[in-house]
């Protein structure tokens, strides 16, 4: 590389070795470049635009500008003026010569704010004759145009940047004047949801690591080929569909299933009387833990494995009590696996919607089946990404709070 | 695959291979709907007779209903869908969203005995976007065993949890079950909308609900009723009428329906918009709501053909044995308390009505 006659300089060796270095590190980054797109494509844009579709909608302020720009001068308490109701029906039936969907798009939007409004703009946008004064021949199409109603649903989603949903989210609506009250009992239903995803999430972590704690320890102080075996019995359910194992589950808890029939043959309890362990918390509770414990089991086995036992066998001639020896000694040690464990469950449990809907009964209505309720059937997708948001920064703050107890760097997966 | 096509018409200008021209226009079609028994009856009555004619191939695949894969799709670009089963109610809101072609209805093939199709559906089976193949009716039905004495015959015994004792199945959304809680409480049929229009209509049906809402079981997917009412889990259940005629007839199943009350609703096809196969999809639809396909379904399903023209066509269940005529939901003895399904209404309530419901329901 170097020729002869031009012996190097220290300053042309350490530009050299600059480049060299750049050069490597540029390869380093080119094969990490794959690795790096994936992390965007499939985790950073989902996440940004999770959170960027519950604050923002501009279905209408798009169609309709003129008449966006209209209701927000207007105070929502004045009557409304002839120019706002010309610019809406003029904007509104000029978006429909360019795409018929625009209008109607724009319609079902004002309709989750005002039920029956739907019906009423088609009947703008098929009526033959609209002319000035718009005012008028709108009253004149339907007495529901002389109401405010319509007019504040629209003021409502006009602008482009919303809380609407996130206040939704959180059982709050924004009214026309800007002012925020909270829902009526009837429609309020997000915070109680909630609260019961956590709660049931946290008594399945509850569960899991009192049922996953002893089945981990005899694995790990058992003889290689029983916990071979063990481990195979543990991770069975990981190779069944998980519909598959929560159908089992129906067939052994219903009325008349596998454990009822059992219990009455027995003579335990009388045919009439037979217990009702499905459609209710218990079958959701007794479900969700038997799905998620390998993933208490896994990785408290891995970190009792590597426990050596003559830490405890020192407390014990050293005068500790067993459980002392144990609860000073042995257990401080499995925290690291305990805390990963319940992180992993607790996460998992409040995603969780397939399960509890299918055995919960009413009482396995959680926030996940609502955000898939409204993605798949009010194809509300703005309110849904709010409620993500919310259920992803609960998830965020609880994972602040752990690592702010056990500390992160402790926790060990396997 | 559209790399593919475009080779063969290429070749197929040069004018080398005439025959393979032929066969590679033959397209291939994606029809997404509901599974089971249902589907079933659309493979034998509608596709195979289609793919037979026209040489094309149907690539057939289920859903569980929901707008969802379908504004995916739009939304993306990446539409793989061509034909897809929908109930009237989503053909509309689908259509709204701009997520479904328009459909041209009048151009449709006439009916078998030559009226022409508007005239042929009946009234509420084309909407813009959607073209409506058969009508179903949800309806409740109870397993006689279950009860020694009086038998449920009326809409208001499904409500009756003291003379008619046991758990009740019930879908888990608003649609179907508020119409049917007003019409136990004594509204009219013809009333049942105009009531629910109203806030006090509303309070009143939730009130009824909130009669049996701790017996209530509630099921998700149409295959669920026939098996809550199969395990016991559940005495009586509201069902689609074809989920519990199937096991009735064919595995003798002592599964009674109970047509008081009976709300119809239009099984619909409608195309994703930006479909790579509308003129082909649209080429199936037409065939597959023709006066005799229609009436084929029947033979395997006990729903309403769309077209009048197909109903005297109806004969026997595919055990060559069983009338079908009975046990469709347009049959005149069926039909004496009965309401059709009011989209219009759905289209404007649907989201306001829902709330409550949800709201409702986890409490």
């Amino acid at each position: 590389m170097l020729s002869m006659t031009n012996i190097p300089d220290q300053k042309s060796l350490s530009r050299q070795l600059a480049v060299a270095e750049r050069r490597n590190k540029i390869k380093a980054f080119v094969l990490v470049v794959p690795l790096l797109l994936f992390v965007l494509a499939s985790f950073v844009l989902p996440i940004a635009s999770l959170v960027w579709l519950g604050g923002y909608n501009d279905t209408f302020s798009k169609a309709l500008p003129e008449t966006t720009r209209l209701l927000q001068q207007w105070d929502a308490k004045s009557p409304i003026s002839e120019e706002l109701a010309a610019s809406f029906v003029t904007e509104l039936r000029a978006a429909k010569l360019k795409d018929a969907a625009v209008p109607t798009r724009v319609a079902t939007v004002i309709n989750r704010e005002q039920a029956g409004s739907l019906s009423k703009i088609k009947q703008v946008l098929t009526a033959s004759d609209m002319a000035s004064p718009f005012k008028e021949h709108l009253i004149a199409l339907n007495d529901e145009w002389a109401k405010p109603d319509i007019w504040h649903a629209m003021k409502i989603v006009a602008p482009s940047f919303t809380p609407r949903f996130y206040l939704q989210a959180l059982d709050h609506r924004i009214t026309a004047d800007g002012t925020i009250v909270s829902e009526t009992d009837d429609n309020a239903i997000q915070i109680l949801l909630f609260s019961r995803t956590l709660m049931v999430a946290a008594i399945v972590t509850l569960l899991c690591a009192i049922l996953g704690f002893p089945i981990a320890y005899i694995m790990a102080h058992a003889e290689t080929k029983t916990s071979n075996m063990m481990l195979i019995v543990v991770l069975l359910p990981f190779w069944t569909s998980l519909l598959v194992r929560t159908t089992a589950w129906i067939a052994l808890l219903q009325q008349n299933g596998v454990i009822n029939d059992l219990l009455v043959r027995i003579g335990l309890i009388d045919n009439d009387h037979r217990l009702v362990m499905m459609y209710n918390m218990f079958a959701t509770l007794v479900a969700m833990t038997h799905v998620l414990l390998p993933f208490m089991i896994l990785p408290l086995f891995s970190v009792m494995k590597s426990i050596k036992g003559n830490l405890t066998r020192a407390a014990l001639s050293l005068g500790a009590t067993p459980w002392t020896a144990f609860w000073k000694v042995y257990f401080p040690q499995t925290i690291p696996g305990l805390g990963a464990g319940c992180l992993l469950v607790f996460i998992l449990a409040v995603g969780y919607y397939i399960t509890p809907a299918l055995v919960g009964g009413q009482s396995g209505q959680l926030i996940s089946n609502i955000i898939a309720f409204h993605m798949q059937k009010t194809l509300n997708w703005s309110l849904a990404s709010a409620i993500g948001t919310l259920l992803l920064i609960g998830v965020l703050l609880l994972y602040w709070l752990y690592n702010r107890l056990v500390g992160i760097d402790k926790m060990k997966l396997a | 695959m559209k790399m593919l096509n475009g080779k063969w018409m290429l070749l197929g200008a040069l004018g080398t291979l005439a025959v393979t021209t032929a066969t590679a226009q033959a397209g291939q079609l994606t029809v997404i709907s509901w599974g089971g028994a249902y589907t079933t009856s659309q493979v034998e009555a509608y596709q195979k007779p289609w793919m037979a004619k026209s040489g094309n191939t149907i690539v057939s695949a289920d859903y569980n209903g929901g707008l969802a894969e379908v504004k995916a799709q739009v939304q993306s670009g990446n539409v793989t869908w061509d034909v897809v089963d929908v109930e009237t109610s989503e053909g509309v809101s689908g259509c709204n969203d701009g997520l479904f072609e328009k459909i041209d209805a009048s151009k449709l093939p006439k009916g078998d005995n030559g009226a022409s199709p508007l005239d042929d559906f009946v009234p509420g089976a084309i909407t813009d976007c959607a073209i409506s193949t058969i009508a179903y009716a949800n309806i409740f039905g109870y397993d006689s065993t279950k009860f020694a004495g009086d038998k449920p015959t009326k809409v208001a015994d499904f409500f009756d949890l003291k003379k008619f004792p046991g758990k009740r199945g019930m879908k888990k959304e608003a649609k179907v079950n508020l119409e049917m809680a007003l019409m136990a409480d004594g509204v009219a049929a013809a009333d049942v909308y105009k009531v629910l229009a109203t806030k006090e209509g509303v309070d009143r049906a939730f009130k009824k609900l909130e009669t049996i809402k701790g017996s209530i079981v509630w099921w998700e997917a149409g295959a669920q009723p026939p098996q809550l009412l199969a395990s016991g889990e559940v005495t009586m259940t509201t069902a689609y009428n074809g989920r519990l005629f199937t096991p009735a007839v064919t595995e003798n199943k002592p599964f009674v329906i109970v047509w008081d009350g009976q709300q119809q609703v239009f099984d619909t096809w409608a195309i994703p918009k930006g479909s790579k196969n509308k003129d082909l999809a649209l080429d199936f639809i037409a065939f597959s709501t023709g006066t005799k396909p229609l009436a084929d379904q029947a033979r395997y399903i006990p729903y309403g053909p769309a077209r009048k023209s197909s109903a005297p066509l109806v004969g026997k269940f595919k055990d060559d044995k069983t009338d079908m005529a009975p046990h469709m939901p347009t049959n005149p003895e069926n039909m004496k308390n009965a309401i059709v399904q009011d989209v219009k209404f759905w289209a404007d309530h649907y989201d306001e009505l829902n709330e409550r419901f949800v709201s409702w329901i986890g409490k």
